[in-house]
């Protein structure tokens, strides 16, 4: 019942009539299939754009939990210990609804001031019209960008209590005694952290970040409940059986497949990860009072 | 990310100064053939697709279809992600509670079981498995005391578990496992069909009662002139009004 769609070689005008390597050429490039490809670029931007933003996060939540001023500390403590215990799935499918919900509520408070119905009417929220984020009138890919950004804040809040949480350990790891010097030279509080304890506490900190990244690789999936359609949520839906009726590709249940094709994009991406991490920390432990940057030092004398 | 939200919350406060056609957001699973499911090229097709097109035009709508998973499409539309579900969901006393319903689209649809073929299966005492949140697994849990039930996330999953062995049987509508027991070869239906459900109908916000008259309206004007029937006969939805 459904049309053959724009193809991009000729022979796949109609595809009952070819076969083998043509019949998979042809399957592997429609447009349902070019969404998948896509939704790899959608997942990659998702890491590039969360993975800087959660270790913002958690150094924000790292310095206020060690800060001396009793309720910033607090704050900080709290941030890390209530996201990180917290079940994830709870936090995507409640925490998002939530936060989506309070920016309507403020949008509603300041552009509809004379509204007089209840926002709460039994099950339903409910704001202006000029509320709604995005507009209910705006066009599909806004949906989605506003869609996608949520998702960024609620894996950010998410790993930045984690990452927060590596990095106030990683600070109290730097040695004592760089900091007792630091002070014997006049710097303030301030040098201190910044130009002493910052650039030291990372090489403490990487490899629980490193952790940290192979787990948000793989939670990515999570995006689907968010309403992302990611690459698992493709896998699935393109390797379910297909009828005749409803494709003119029809096929048995393929989802084998296309996990084993997920199994090895995740395998390969966690080998280049792996690599990466290992550059990043050989280049941190140069000149570093550690076991790592002792061995490099040695082996630049011999 | 905070320049994104902050540049689409400019976007969208620039392009709400003058607010030319409400969208009707319609929210669907596109996962349930003949109900609704993704053509090859990517859009949603399939009964409820033609039939909501041709029921936003009578109501003079402007609509867009999005999909969401199942087991969150109803809290998403009560906290207004979008404005309809029109997903091929029976009309429940339960789901009542929570969500409108429009006039129902579809009759009270027979739903059957699939077993594999050339096992024998006693219904009261087997596994069976069923799509989560369904009338289906509702009805294995209250009607069938003796079965197992196993719910699923997906339809496809249900049908999976059955070709594993991890189930004996799936029960689901009759119209989605026609055409997979039709080609699928190793599998049959078994037992009695069983009617359950009020029909489908469109789900609604409970304070969008506007919203829900239109398409009720619009429901009852393709039951009077026979488009429904005539696209209910080329889904092979089931019985006809």
């Amino acid at each position: 019942m459904s049309e053959p769609g724009a193809t991009i070689f000729s022979f796949c005008a109609d595809p009952s009539s070819i076969d083998g390597f043509e019949w998979l050429a042809c399957y592997l490039t429609t447009a349902k299939h070019l969404s998948i490809y896509w939704s790899v670029g959608t997942v990659l931007l998702l890491l590039a754009i969360t993975a800087p933003v959660a270790l913002l996060f958690g150094f924000g939540g790292a310095s206020a939990a060690r800060s001396r001023v009793w309720p910033v500390s607090i704050i900080g403590r709290s941030y890390i210990a209530v996201v990180r215990g917290v079940p994830d799935i709870a936090f995507f499918l409640f925490f998002v609804i939530a936060l989506d919900q309070f920016f309507e509520y403020l949008r509603h408070q300041v552009k509809c001031p004379d509204w007089d119905m209840p926002i709460r009417q039994g099950n339903d929220f409910v704001v202006c019209a000029a509320a709604k984020l995005p507009l209910g009138n705006a066009p599909q890919w806004m949906h989605e960008v506003y869609g996608f950004s949520l998702a960024v804040l609620t894996f950010s809040i998410v790993f930045g209590a984690f990452a927060a949480n590596v990095l106030y350990g990683a600070m109290r790891a730097v040695p004592r005694g760089q900091i007792e010097t630091a002070e014997a030279y006049g710097m303030t509080q301030r040098q201190t952290f910044w130009r002493i304890l910052v650039p030291q506490m990372w090489v403490y900190a990487l490899p629980g970040l490193s952790n940290l990244w192979m787990v948000l690789i793989k939670a990515t999936p999570l995006l689907f409940l968010l309403g992302v359609e990611d690459i698992v949520y493709w896998a699935k839906e393109l390797g379910s059986t297909k009828t005749s009726k409803f494709t003119d590709y029809p096929h048995g249940d393929w989802r084998m497949w296309y996990f084993a094709g997920l199994l090895v994009f995740y395998l390969c991406f966690t080998k280049v990860s792996e690599a990466v991490l290992g550059r990043i920390s050989r280049r941190l432990s140069r000149g570093q009072a550690t076991a790592a940057g002792e061995a490099q030092r040695k082996a630049a004398l011999s | 990310m905070k320049t994104l939200i902050l540049s689409t919350a400019i976007v969208a406060l620039t392009a709400g100064a003058a607010l030319a056609q409400d969208v009707v957001r319609m929210g669907t699973e596109g996962a349930y053939p003949p109900y609704n499911f993704l053509n090859d090229k990517g859009e949603v097709d399939g009964f409820e697709r033609e039939l909501g097109d041709e029921l936003c035009k009578r109501a003079e709508l402007t609509c867009e279809w999005v999909t969401n998973e199942w087991d969150s499409i109803i809290p998403n539309l009560v906290s207004g992600n979008y404005d309809t579900i029109i997903a091929g969901m029976s009309i429940t006393d339960e789901r009542k509670q929570v969500i409108d319903f429009t006039e129902n689209y579809t009759q009270p649809d027979p739903s059957a079981f699939v077993a594999m073929a050339d096992a024998s299966v006693d219904l009261s005492g087997a596994v069976i498995a069923a799509q989560a949140a369904t009338i289906q697994a509702s009805y294995v849990a209250s009607e069938l005391p003796g079965a197992t039930l196993l719910e699923f996330a997906t339809p496809e999953e249900s049908i999976a578990a059955v070709r594993s062995g991890e189930a004996d049987a799936v029960l689901a509508d009759k119209a989605y496992l026609d055409p997979i027991v039709a080609e699928g070869g190793d599998l049959a239906f078994t037992g009695e069909n069983v009617l359950i459900g009020g029909g489908v109908g469109m789900g609604v916000r409970q304070s969008d009662t506007e919203l829900r008259d239109k398409f009720t309206a619009a429901i009852q004007s393709m039951k009077a002139d026979g488009t429904l029937n005539a696209l209910i006969a080329k889904w092979e939805i089931g019985e006809q009004f």
